[in-house]
């Protein structure tokens, strides 16, 4: 009796020790060892990182796959006073823009960079949706360090995809726009739309090189050409009806919309002839100098623009069935898949095909100079019975393809070739991209796909009406799906890329070095620390090291001075960022890592007496690294002195 | 009875084990603590911990080294260190009369080690407060900023 009582006891409790796991099972696994694949010992590292755009937060987020734990939020298009992205001088060049400083954008698609068709750990680009701009993210500072304006554009979502070797990323007009921008009424005329090609260089550096004037259809996605179809990049649009309102209804009006498929190699002849055509622009260039890691903001003028009707061979249009949203190469570059969301089929066309219906000249009509290659001469297959609402496809690199549906809430595998499905599973909720570690590359680590969800409802302890959006890792390893782990991101997860670590890890930066800064305001030691006053301008010289300012103690600033703390943090070891946070001040403090400048403006207004200190836990006198300045009435004749340590070493 | 009960805990706690997938093992096993160093009678005696097994100073003072190793004290250390006084660590005057010169350098390019390790360092950081920095300074600059000190006169 005793005996049964114990076993029941012991039981319990292992039911009961167990029921987290069992609770990740509900409804989406059958077998119990997800929990083993997703577990990353304490001290251990993640096999891939994966960036995750924030959508509306404008930021990129950095999980570990498969754990799911998030290591960063980059800020790009969004300030962030945390890291005083947009608030301290250095930074805030990078969010000018043509239209002035713009705090926000909707950050889309992360894109890595690529050498010979496979991510390499370069890079991150991202696209700006609402005000077009592209920021590049240095992979070894996992930090912003540049950001373009796209000129005559508007609605930038088809963007940044890349080419096989970075030699351009793109963007193009979700929404149609005047071109160039003019006063008239909405509905009378139609708009235009533009495809840019951005060419990157070496070093990184992003450069308009050419548009090409289209008609204003709704550019929705792109991805490039690989392989034998290296050279071309293809453009989703909707809307080929051209229309302004209820686009809801008057959009989905024709049965075929198209992907528009460019030949950026002969764009380069046609631009080497001459052939573009320089229009008044004015855009923003911002980035970030390396040795001085001060952003500087670039206003550029003209902009090179193709027209189709004048360069034959540059663009078709391929007609895909309906409302087409992502457009997807797979690895071979052979098949080119549309996903046309309002359809019931999915229409993967042939790179050789569409190369030989342009040598035949297949072509039904011509748009604004544009010929429209005829369906059947340029579809491969069809992939039927599938879901509803097909949105985006990522390829496995074993001759399978992973397709996402927004309606029906699942991802559909499906066979390269034979068109045939041959798994399903479901998502919660609402699926808009999909994810495998180098996808969209020449050669996919295809042991994972990930699942961007839009809505969770009832998967999460609720958080009031705004609810986390959410990720969900499955396993591919296998002929089945499997579901190992959801978990909520930063923003909407909108679209991610994921690549092996070992590419990443090695270059990643742990501090600069002080010999390499070249600051215009830098200290690079206690000794030369001091206050400058040039009228109401105050310029510190500030050092910090565990744990102390230099100067801590200042005295002779005015109400409404215009003060900069240029503040240097000498030290020049792993992991120790100092904060510089100021009573009253109206920005954000400073994080400043080992070896850089940070400069953080303030402007008093009222007199007294004004401690700052150090706003990131640092060492055990963390507490006590801390300061005060003196803020006297304007006019007043204090003098301006500072020190640090016993007042006699007062200078 | 009792002996049954203890083996079916024993089962039952090796289910629960089991079936709860446990902790991987961990790959990377935690280092073996190492032997403290024993308290040397004279501090002299005591070479620290780090890659400085064994220097030898010559006669001379290498002024240029000195020099060099003045420039590097100057940007690196000077935050905390000062030439003569006591700032927010040790002053360097006089250390050799305190210190041997392995432990000196082991100490600048060791500090996280050696705070937690060699008794003296100990001692300090219980006067001081401050844990040393590690200003990743090389092997040569350290020698080089150890000749310095050579210079330093009351």
């Amino acid at each position: 009796m005793k005996n049964t009582l114990f076993t029941i006891i012991i039981i319990s409790a292992i039911i009961f020790g167990c029921s987290k796991k069992q609770e990740n099972a509900q409804g989406a696994m059958a077998s119990g060892d997800a929990a083993q694949k997703v577990y990353v010992a304490p001290g251990n590292y993640d096999e891939f990182y994966a960036f995750m755009s924030g959508g509306f937060s404008g930021q990129v987020s950095v999980y570990g796959l498969p754990s799911g734990r998030l290591f960063k939020v980059i800020p790009v298009f969004s300030v962030d006073a945390e890291k005083s992205y947009g608030f301290n001088e250095e930074t805030k060049p990078l969010l000018e823009t043509s239209f002035g400083f713009i705090p926000w954008d909707d950050a889309h698609h992360p894109e890595l960079s690529q050498t010979e068709g496979v991510p390499d750990g370069r890079w991150l680009f991202i696209n700006g949706n609402n005000t077009p701009r592209i920021a590049r993210i240095d992979l070894s500072l996992f930090e912003t360090v540049e950001i373009i304006e796209i000129p005559n554009s508007s609605g930038n979502h088809s963007s940044p995809f890349t080419t096989e070797n970075t030699e351009y990323i793109v963007a193009g007009t979700r929404f149609s726009v005047p071109f160039p921008q003019k006063d008239v009424p909405i509905g009378d005329t139609k708009f235009d739309g533009t495809l840019s090609f951005i060419k990157v260089g070496k070093d990184g550096k992003m450069e308009i090189a050419f548009q090409i004037l289209v008609p204003g259809f709704d550019y929705d996605l792109a991805h490039s050409g690989k392989g034998k179809s290296h050279g071309w990049v293809f453009f989703t649009c909707y809307n080929t009806e051209q229309k302004n309102t209820l686009k809801e209804v008057n959009a989905s009006q024709n049965d075929k919309d198209f992907i528009a498929a460019v030949n950026w190699k002969k764009a380069e002849e046609y631009l080497k002839q001459g052939k573009a055509k320089e229009y008044p622009v004015s855009y923003k260039h911002n980035w970030l100098d390396e040795k001085s890691q001060v952003a500087k903001s670039e206003e550029i003028k003209t902009v090179k623009v193709l027209t189709p009707a004048d360069c034959p061979g540059l663009i078709y249009y391929l007609p895909t069935p309906k409302s087409p949203h992502g457009v997807d190469v797979d690895p071979t570059g052979e098949y080119i898949v549309g996903a046309g969301k309002l359809s019931a089929d999915m229409a993967v066309h042939s790179f050789d095909k569409l190369l030989k219906a342009i040598e035949n000249k297949d072509f039904e009509k011509t748009i604004n100079g544009i010929p429209v290659i005829k369906f059947d001469k340029v579809v491969a297959g069809m992939v039927t019975k599938t879901g509803l609402g097909p949105l985006h496809t990522e390829f496995d690199g074993k001759g399978y393809a992973y397709t996402s549906f927004f309606i029906t809430s699942e991802i559909v595998k499906w066979k390269l070739g034979t068109w045939e499905v041959v798994d399903r599973i479901p998502t919660y909720y609402s699926i808009g991209h999909l994810m495998i570690p180098g996808g969209d590359s020449k050669k996919p680590w295809g042991k994972y796909v990930v699942a961007l969800n839009k809505i969770t409802k009832d998967r999460y302890l609720p958080t009031g009406p705004e609810l986390a959006q959410s990720a969900q890792l499955i396993d591919i390893s296998g002929d089945k799906m499997k579901l190992l782990l959801d978990f909520p991101t930063v923003g909407e997860p909108h679209y991610a890329q994921a690549l092996p670590a070992e590419l990443v890890k090695p270059k990643s930066k742990q501090f600069f070095n002080l010999k390499d800064n070249n600051h215009p305001y830098k200290t690079l030691s206690e000794n030369e620390t001091k206050v400058v006053r040039q009228g109401n301008v105050v310029r510190v010289y500030m050092t910090m090291i565990r744990s102390h300012f230099s100067p801590d103690n200042i005295e002779g600033i005015q109400v409404g001075d215009n003060v900069y703390f240029h503040v240097t943090n000498l030290e020049q070891d792993f992991d120790v960022p100092h904060g510089f946070a100021v009573l009253g001040a109206t920005n954000a403090e400073l994080l400043i890592m080992p070896g850089q400048t940070e400069t953080f403006y303030w402007n008093p207004k009222k007199v007294g007496i004004y401690p700052f200190y150090c706003s990131d836990f640092c060492s055990a006198l963390h507490q006590e690294m801390q300061g005060y300045i003196r803020v006297s009435p304007k006019g007043a004749n204090v003098p301006l002195k500072w020190w640090v340590g016993e007042p006699s070493a007062k200078k | 009875m009792r002996l049954k009960t203890v083996l079916l805990s024993g089962i039952i706690i090796m289910l629960f084990l089991i079936s709860c997938g446990g902790g991987e093992d961990a790959k990377k096993p935690e280092p073996a603590p190492q032997q403290e160093q024993p308290q040397a009678t004279n501090p002299l005696d005591n070479k620290g911990i780090g890659p400085i097994k064994q220097i030898t100073l010559p006669e001379t003072i290498d002024q240029k080294m000195a020099d060099a190793g003045k420039k590097i004290y100057h940007e690196k250390c000077t935050s905390c260190h000062k030439e003569y006084e006591k700032y927010i660590g040790p002053a360097p005057l006089g250390i050799f009369e305190r210190r041997s010169p392995e432990w000196i350098m082991n100490m600048i390019l060791n500090p996280e080690v050696m705070i937690q390790k060699d008794p003296i360092a100990k001692d300090l950081i219980k006067q001081f407060a401050s844990p040393m920095a590690n200003q990743h300074l090389t092997e040569a600059e350290a020698r080089s900023v150890l000749e310095y000190f050579r210079t330093l006169k009351q």
